[in-house]
């Protein structure tokens, strides 16, 4: 017999300890035939190490993040990019959720270390795509049902076409307001050392560029990468020793929605507005527009980023492409969303995209992005991937206020 | 303190026709809410999926994973380890705060497979290991098995103990298919495989699925009279490299270290009751053994050979009968040892409910060719 309970509603946060964010570090995201995998997770953990004036010794525990095995080709990857991550003579976990990984892998960071089981945690994300052949698309083929999707020979490009029409039809918005993020971001990411395909274009460039799935265009797409980025997670008295601007993480949130993305309306993404509201509620934010400062929010196509927007409260329902229009989501607009250039301009190795989520996110709100540095003042931020079938959304919230 | 409030399984069987991995996951599901007396679409505020895409056969198998377990549009996350690290996941997830209530699955249907080796073989490193020769990946195994045997000065009578031990241990487990009245004699007459490494020596593979409910000391308390709490994990990653593994379970050892730490365990060998080590091979049993510090490095042999390990002996090991009698679970081989665990401390373990036991450890390799692992100490 099922017994009933009386849930204590809502979550308690009853953390044993704070979360703070002390270094980070990504390679350059671009087609790299002669690093392996184990490589770049060095580089990316070099380079945090460096900027938290730490050592592989004063780790305490890692978290891998990368997504499928089936782009390096092996199995249990988590194990190959252990070495060359830190994670040997350490606890060492790998957590996993699709495309969502890149802001999940520091989500799981931050358990790590709000617990109290870990007073200092690397967090490392890998993406190694170039070794699938001939297109990491090829890898995407085993992603789907295998009885009822994979006999129609879908592809990624073919399903996110059909949510872009959707979110179109819905919301009334033409192609131009679209595309008017990808050249937002490719020109913002002008300015970030790692990008692999920044550039000042056009509207007429991203209308005019080769059709992929219409309403999908060339220029609408983020490119696959190769890539890693890490991201160093401490105890209040850790981040005190080392560092006077630590950012503190003082929310997260994610949530799977059902596998059947047939039967949803692909319009609005719940999942991401579920994981909004729980990272949101934790950090006790109750009106996202008016007090989040900067966002990186998944720009994976140009129409994901306004769609996320919209999951994560900063817009609303439609909205987003006018706040785009009006340059409200500029680098010096007053809600500067995708400072780094993002996905479509920096690139995209599925979980290093941690690089320019998370790691970039932490950068803004230490007053460490250097030329990317938005014009605002800011306090508070809010990060956000997105993976799988259309079906995960990941978000962490990041204060420079404890 | 984090308690266990609910257990459920699906299996365990050799092949799995009637059932696809959605039907066994979603059966151990509901065992596990029924068992706890939760609604998982209420109740739960987590779910830990432990899975390996390349077992699955997909690319993304996280997709896969909310419908069946209550899950969609909840928490739910997929943890690439064995079931050991979804309960330490579930373990820190409920101390951050983040969770009162979470599920944690595992499950093998490694029936699917039909090229085991080439699946091991696949995780090996590309450049260094997988092109060595044709052999079937079994044979590091039975090398680092000749390594050990020649360190501890072990001959072969004493791996095959364990096998005997296990298989007969399993005669009392109605969920184990490889249970089998076996000697000594049967085991040293079968074929050697991988030299020095006997046929009856590798753990074939099985299906099957667990699923637990993990609780804060607060909720559980209201959920059950009888929480099994957890005491302690822990996980550790030696090395990937071939050329730079210790061979000795170094992983167990300190995952174990780890472990213990957490549930104040000074003295193991008094303070344990009794073990489910992973026994995948055979001499696998006697390495852990070592690493979770129950015996002297080289009493294990002798100890065996006593029955000091046996179903009545004074520190049993294996009583489900192991990976020798239940089967290769794949990341759900922890789930099967902390599940025989929970069991039996809860008194329900049937006829092989042993009597008066208080605290069991439960470990879990991550099998070939992974130097890493896990250990979880549950008690009441």
């Amino acid at each position: 017999m099922v017994m009933e309970v009386e849930k204590i509603s809502g979550l308690k946060f009853h953390k044993k300890q704070d979360v703070a964010i002390v270094g980070a570090g990504m390679t350059t995201f671009k087609r790299r035939l002669n690093e392996t995998g184990r490589e770049l997770s060095y580089m990316a953990v070099k380079q945090a190490l460096e900027e938290a004036g730490m050592t592989l010794d004063d780790i305490e525990m890692v978290v891998m993040g990368s997504a499928p095995d089936t782009f390096d080709g092996l199995h249990m990857k988590g194990e190959y990019l252990l070495d060359g991550s830190g994670g040997s003579d350490r606890p060492y976990m790998r957590v996993f959720v699709g495309g969502g990984t890149g802001v999940f892998a520091p989500i799981a960071g931050y358990w790590h270390v709000a617990s109290g089981l870990a007073d200092i945690c690397l967090v490392v994300c890998e993406e190694k795509m170039s070794s699938s052949y001939p297109h990491p698309q090829s890898a995407f083929k085993y992603i789907w049902d295998p009885i009822l999707d994979r006999p129609l020979n879908p592809n990624l490009i073919w399903i996110f076409a059909l949510e872009m029409r959707r979110y179109m039809h819905v919301h009334d918005i033409k192609h131009e307001d679209i595309a008017l993020v990808s050249v937002k971001n490719k020109a913002n990411a002008l300015d970030h050392p790692c990008a692999q395909v920044a550039g000042k274009i056009t509207v007429e460039d991203v209308l005019n560029s080769e059709p992929m799935a219409l309403p999908v265009r060339r220029l609408d797409v983020s490119p696959p990468s190769d890539g890693a980025a890490a991201l160093i997670m401490v105890a209040p008295h850790i981040a005190r020793q080392v560092t006077d601007n630590p950012v503190w993480v003082t929310g997260v949130g994610w949530a799977l929605d059902t596998t059947w993305w047939t039967n949803r309306d692909l319009y609005f993404p719940r999942y991401v507005a579920e994981a909004a509201k729980m990272a949101y509620r934790m950090a006790h934010i109750t009106d996202p527009r008016k007090e989040i400062d900067v966002a990186e929010p998944y720009d994976p196509f140009d129409y994901k980023e306004l769609h996320h927007m919209e999951g994560l409260g900063l817009a609303k329902k439609g909205e987003a492409p006018i706040l785009t229009r009006e340059g409200v989501t500029a680098r010096d607009g007053d809600l500067p969303t995708c400072p780094s250039g993002g996905l479509l301009g920096v690139g995209n190795p599925i979980a290093a995209t941690m690089g320019v989520k998370a790691c970039e996110l932490y950068w803004q709100l230490a007053y460490r992005a250097g030329k990317r540095q938005v014009a605002k003042e800011v306090t508070t931020g809010v990060c956000q991937a997105w993976g799988d079938l259309m079906q995960v959304g990941t978000v962490m919230v990041m204060s420079n206020k404890r | 303190m984090v308690a266990v409030v609910g257990v459920g399984y699906s299996g365990f069987n050799a092949n799995t026709p009637d059932l696809s991995w959605k039907e066994i996951m979603y059966e151990a599901a509901l065992r596990a809410y029924t068992d706890a007396g939760i609604n998982p679409r209420r109740d739960v505020d987590s779910f830990v999926t432990c899975a390996e895409d390349i077992y699955e056969g997909f690319a993304i198998f996280d997709e896969f994973v909310p419908d069946q377990l209550g899950a969609v549009v909840k928490p739910t996350c997929t943890v690439c380890a064995d079931f050991l690290y979804g309960i330490a996941t579930a373990y820190m997830q409920i101390r951050s705060g983040l969770a009162d209530i979470v599920a944690v699955e595992a499950h093998s249907k490694a029936s699917d497979i039909q090229t085991f080796g080439n699946v091991v073989k696949f995780a090996m490193d590309p450049i260094w290991l997988r092109n060595v020769g044709n052999a079937h990946p079994y044979y590091l195994a039975a090398l680092e098995m000749f390594q050990y045997m020649g360190e501890r000065c072990l001959s072969e009578e004493d791996v095959a103990r364990v096998v005997v031990k296990n298989k007969n241990n399993a005669l009392l487990n109605t969920s184990a298919p490889y249970a089998a009245n076996v000697t000594l004699d049967d085991v040293m007459a079968s074929p050697k495989l991988f030299d020095p490494m006997k046929k009856m020596e590798i753990a074939p593979l099985a299906d099957g699925c667990v699923v637990f409910v993990l609780a804060s000391e607060e909720v559980a308390k209201e959920l059950t009279d009888t929480p099994v709490w957890v005491k302690g994990v822990g996980w550790w990653s030696e090395t990937y490299g071939y050329d730079t593994a210790s061979f000795s379970a170094m992983y167990a050892y300190k995952a174990a270290k780890m472990a213990y730490k957490m549930a104040d365990i000074t003295n193991p060998v008094k303070e344990v009751d009794f073990a489910e080590v992973d026994d995948r091979f055979a001499f696998k049993e006697m390495q852990h053994i070592e690493a979770l510090q129950l015996a002297g490095k080289f009493e294990v042999a002798r100890l065996m050979a006593e029955g000091y390990f046996d179903r009545d002996g004074a520190l049993p090991v294996n009583v489900s009968g192991g990976n020798l009698g239940v089967g290769n679970l794949l990341e759900a081989t922890g789930g099967q040892k902390a599940l025989e665990v929970v069991l039996q401390l809860r008194g329900e373990a049937g006829k092989r409910q042993l009597s008066d036991v208080k605290v069991g450890v439960a470990q879990a390799w991550r099998y070939l060719p992974a130097n890493s692992g896990a250990v979880a100490v549950f008690g009441v």
